[in-house]
């Protein structure tokens, strides 16, 4: 399990690394925590030239919470985003869903950033990014961008991050209402079989004045559900629109035969999970 | 592809190596400094064998460059206790039945300490919890986690005191 040669780079500005980036081209690769990028490399589906750490750049790390705005650097870890007690209170849904990603000692490894820009449709901050509308901060040598978490990926490994930019901040509102983040996985580490990501916010007259649903592992991208959210808002929540909602989430879901089981398995475990998620969600809301 | 400095502290000692980038912090814990309490065993970031503590962070040690870690301090289960002076978690281990083959123990003991620091009393399930990011094949986890409660009660204890 030796990973082919490369030049380690180890930049301690983001404009040192976007340089980097756009004098080495197509044979760098940016690493963060490294935890789906180094495996890929042992096994020698990833051969990059040159590696370019972002360890060192640390406006990169950081959590704010500021005029009901949270702003996270894409180098923060899962285990930093768990520990702040300060984006908990923000934003609860987001250590609930970190804590169910992989082991302690990959949490302590592995970033948001990285989480969210690998495009890898296992991956579980997408959906909870597209769950909470969040905007991705892009940077390259011509400058920043913004992209929502709800249009940049685009199929599996490909998203709307150029390979020339990289991503430093995820931004996202502050929510107060009912959370869940539920998975269905084999095991402890592993990627979810179905997973949910689930906002609701009742108001004063028992309404649903707020619904957000997405879903991880479903489709080769992250599946915001744009129907079953705005159905939930307009019928409130009871079994029948929660039933309604969970059709709807299902009849757009494209999961594939793999070894977590046949696509009519993981259709029948999303309905599980994301009712779940639903009435957990309800329940604090 | 030339090879790098690194330096490391590994358990209070300042050690130099020379790498590859390529080359993976276990193996150069391992095959270079000759550090070989922490194993290798499935060598996929799965099974938790390899763990060390980087910076006071539990990391598999086989999903690190050395490269990267550059200037870490590290803390292998050989900077925990020795044979003669067993850490507390090594003595409860020993107690408790907490291992087999023992394969899989360096590494469960190096993440319990942080477990332990970061949680100085823990419930069952949260040791559970705490230690899903390393595997046993023999124990069944029982024995283990009676070891981890037990460590944590006489740390406990010992700091009342």
């Amino acid at each position: 399990m030796i990973p082919g040669r490369f030049d380690y780079h180890q930049p301690d500005s983001l404009s040192a690394a976007l340089t980097l980036l756009n004098d080495l081209g197509d044979d760098a690769r940016v690493i963060a925590g490294g935890h789906s990028l180094i495996p890929m490399m042992k096994l020698r589906l990833a051969m990059p030239e040159h590696l370019v750490d972002l360890k060192a750049i640390t406006d990169l790390k950081h959590i704010t919470v500021r005029d009901g705005v949270i702003s996270i650097g894409a180098m923060t870890t899962q285990a930093e985003l768990i520990a702040s007690a300060e984006l908990t209170l923000a934003a609860p849904i987001v250590r609930e869903t970190a804590l169910q990603i992989a082991d302690p000692q990959i949490r302590y490894q592995g970033t948001i950033g990285g989480n969210v820009a690998n495009g890898d449709p296992g991956n579980d901050m997408p959906a909870l990014m597209q769950c909470l509308d969040a905007e991705f901060q892009l940077s390259g040598l011509d400058g920043q961008r913004t992209v929502k978490a709800r249009d940049f990926y685009e199929a599996a490994y490909f998203t709307a991050r150029d390979d020339l930019e990289i991503l430093t901040e995820v931004t996202f509102p502050t929510c107060s209402g009912g959370y869940a983040y539920e998975k269905q996985k084999r095991k402890i580490g592993d990627y979810a079989t179905a997973a949910a990501a689930v906002l609701l916010t009742r108001g004063a007259d028992g309404s649903c004045s707020h619904a957000s649903i997405a879903l991880t592992n479903l489709a080769d991208t992250p599946i915001f559900c744009e129907d079953a959210s705005s159905g939930l808002m307009s019928a409130g929540v009871d079994d029948a629109s929660i039933a309604a909602a969970v059709t709807s989430c299902i009849d757009i879901i494209d999961p594939v035969d793999d070894n977590r089981g046949p696509a009519a398995f993981k259709k029948h475990a999303a309905g599980i999970v994301l009712k779940s998620a639903i009435d957990t969600a309800w329940s604090r809301a | 592809m030339t090879k790098a400095t690194i330096s490391l502290n590994v358990n209070g000692q300042t050690l130099e190596t020379q790498a590859e980038p390529r080359e993976l912090l276990i193996h150069v814990l391992r095959e270079q400094l000759e550090i070989t309490g922490p194993h290798i065993g499935c060598e996929t970031s799965h099974c938790g064998a390899c763990t060390v503590e980087i910076d006071g962070r539990s990391v598999k040690s086989c999903t690190l460059f050395a490269v990267q870690a550059q200037g870490t301090e590290i803390t292998t289960i050989e900077g925990l206790g020795d044979p003669d002076k067993l850490h507390v978690l090594q003595e409860k281990f020993k107690e408790h039945h907490g291992l087999q083959c023992g394969f899989c123990t360096p590494g469960m003991i190096t993440r319990a300490h942080r477990l332990l620091i970061e949680n100085p009393n823990p419930t069952e399930e949260e040791v559970r919890f705490g230690i899903s990011g390393n595997l046993c094949r023999c124990t069944g986890y029982q024995n283990i986690v009676k070891a981890i409660m037990a460590a944590a009660s006489e740390l406990n204890q010992t700091e009342v005191a």
